[in-house]
């Protein structure tokens, strides 16, 4: 896309981490380690599960150029899957999460090799559609229970010995969870992998010509994308001990889309600060029912006319430096 | 009684009454949108917005005015579509030098801003709206009953279509309009308006969603919500059909919604989802559609 292109400025440092960075990470980390004394776990653990999501969606429309509008899927199966895995068959969170996550991974191969041949708005248009099979078929299939979800999934011993009922232990394992993959996707957008991506993005049939095979490529982002969100969806369902019909639902792909776009485009950090900005925006104007609907869509506008880069690709702009 | 394949033939023409019904919306939206993306290459995801604004116009028209459905049929395109001209010269237009995905984008935020608006102040339970005296009733065929106002949907929907079709592909109009899509800036050099030409192609396309709403009005009631889950399925048409092909758009319209009508009578769990299978399989073949081409 033409402005991720202008945000995301780290094509050229390929393989140096840039110190910026470096100090941002640590902002980070030190943040999530320190908020949850101050500010309400729950709301956090929510924040964090979105950040993972957004972060997982923006592999794909920041550095492959593909704007999925069906993330949605991934998030809700996954949420299922773990849900019922954890509450009727008795599995422990690690193998419940573990087992959403595959589920999700399978489903972004099937996903993934229907839509990755097309580009732009039929990408968009086909991952929506095929989005919203996937939300008929939860909506009718026993195991989800249709409009009431899953409820009270038990949380339950992770590994066996740490106690996940208790809201701080909880909140740790979420961090680890979220840091581990938020480095995997810094990694995978700084190896020869996330270089052959972007080439493909810049130019498709020039990365072509040069040999790589540009579908699997895409693929292959598409899949780890997919499984991302999945983890993010399984996590979610074990932290508020629900799966249910939201987390399918197309508006869920539409918000994961306003967490990237408001924290920025292809940049690291963008939709961590996006999801966060996104989820407190929620919690705060929860009392105003369907009012929230209207803020998100004047969002949505604002950002695309006036507010390309978004919040952190304004910030890299003004230090000039990749965050 | 009769039946075919074990089912009733009441209820299998009943089924494929509804079929051609909702096949009529798709027809008429996916052509909206077809016509839109062939000049403006975005995708308008406020569609379904509009074509639940068509509904409400006509409703506030027999409120307010005491106009009734046939003024409503005349007005709220009209109204409508000069909203979409609104849209098109004060936000749309400023994205056209961007990825067209922006569009997408931006329309998104416009379809929620518009259901969000509308829920808030009719709530999501639908209100009714009276068919025209003329068309109550209906007539038996025979092997089924016809009710009048849904013969009349069908029969209007296909001539608009059809017009539709004949302006773009066979007059002079439609042929700057073709033109257009292939090289703006050379028919721009010919001295056509091309800016106005993609405004009012932005209003015609967004009036024929409008249109499509004060139809479905006495059929499915004016609910704010009503084109919300129903642009996901005409996204669906539209890439079945394949983009920018004006005839595709039409055929695909009706015939998917002939299959979705068969699919209730023979395997009813599927009926949501027979249309995104399709799809899927039509990807597998053509990922143009079966009646695109590349862009």
């Amino acid at each position: 896309m033409t402005t991720a292109r202008e945000a995301a400025p780290a094509l050229e440092t390929p393989s140096a981490t840039s110190r910026h960075q470096l100090v941002a990470f640590a902002v980070m980390v030190v943040f999530f380690v320190v908020a949850p004394f101050f500010i309400y776990p729950l709301f956090l653990m929510k924040a964090l599960c979105f950040a993972l999501f957004a972060c997982a969606f923006n592999l794909l429309i920041g550095y492959v150029g593909l704007l999925s509008f069906g993330h949605a899927a991934f998030l809700g199966s996954a949420g299922y899957i773990s849900a019922h895995t954890a509450k009727v068959w008795g599995w422990p969170p690690e193998l419940a999460i573990l087992a959403g996550t595959v589920v999700a991974g399978a489903l972004g191969v099937l996903i993934g090799a229907l839509a990755i041949r097309s580009r732009g708005i039929y990408f968009a248009n086909i991952t929506l559609a095929l989005a919203q099979m996937i939300y008929f078929f939860c909506l009718q299939a026993p195991f989800t229970h249709g409009e009431d979800g899953i409820q009270g999934v038990p949380r339950g011993m992770l590994f066996g010995f740490l106690d996940l009922r208790h809201t701080m232990t909880m909140y740790f394992v979420v961090l680890a969870v979220f840091l581990a993959s938020f480095l995997l996707i810094y990694r995978t957008i700084h190896s020869p992998f996330g270089q052959v991506l972007k080439a493909i993005r810049e130019h498709e049939p020039r990365a072509v010509s040069l040999g790589y095979t540009a579908e699997q490529y895409k693929l292959l982002a598409f899949v780890l994308s997919g499984t991302l969100s999945g983890l993010a969806g399984g996590t979610k369902a074990i932290v508020f001990q629900l799966a249910s019909l939201t987390d399918v639902h197309w508006t869920m792909s539409g918000e994961v889309v306003l967490m990237t776009l408001l924290g920025g485009l292809g940049t690291v950090f963008g939709p961590v600060v996006g999801a966060f900005i996104v989820v407190s925006l929620e919690n705060y104007l929860s009392q105003l029912g369907s009012w929230v609907t209207v803020v998100q869509g004047v969002i949505f506008v604002l950002c695309v006319l006036t507010f390309r880069r978004g919040v952190i690709g304004e910030l890299a702009r003004l230090i000039k430096k990749p965050l | 009684m009769s039946s075919i394949f074990g089912v009733p033939t009441q209820a299998l023409f009943g089924q494929l009454l509804i079929g051609l019904i909702n096949g009529s919306f798709y027809a008429l939206l996916s052509l909206g949108l077809s016509v839109i993306f062939g000049l403006l290459n975005i995708i308008n995801f406020a569609h379904g917005a509009l074509y639940m604004m068509g509904a409400f116009v006509a409703y506030f028209l027999l409120q307010w005015a005491g106009l009734g459905y046939w003024w409503a049929l005349l007005l709220a395109p009209i109204v409508v579509g000069f909203l979409g001209v609104v849209l098109e010269r004060t936000m749309l237009k400023r994205l056209y030098h961007l990825d067209h995905l922006y569009g997408l984008l931006l329309t998104f935020g416009l379809a929620l801003i518009i259901q969000g608006l509308f829920r808030n102040e009719f709530g999501s339970s639908g209100l009714p709206y009276a068919m025209p005296a003329q068309l109550a009733g209906g007539r038996s065929l025979g092997f089924m009953f016809l009710p009048n106002y849904r013969a009349w949907v069908i029969v209007f929907s296909l001539a608009t279509c059809l017009v539709t079709w004949y302006v773009i592909e066979r007059t002079k109009l439609g042929s700057n309009v073709r033109a257009t899509t292939e090289n703006p800036a050379l028919v721009q050099a010919f001295g056509i308006n091309v800016p106005r030409m993609i405004t009012l192609t932005y209003g015609f396309g967004v009036a024929l969603a409008a249109l499509a709403g004060v139809l479905a009005a006495p059929i499915y009631q004016v609910n704010p919500l009503m084109g919300a889950d129903l642009i996901i399925v005409v996204f669906a048409v539209v890439v079945i059909g394949g983009l920018g092909s004006i005839m595709g758009s039409i055929l695909t319209g009706f015939a998917v919604g002939i299959v979705e009508g068969l699919t209730k009578v023979f395997y009813p769990e599927a009926s949501n989802t027979v249309i995104f299978v399709i799809m899927a399989l039509v990807l597998l073949v053509k990922p143009t559609g079966l009646f695109g081409r590349e862009k």
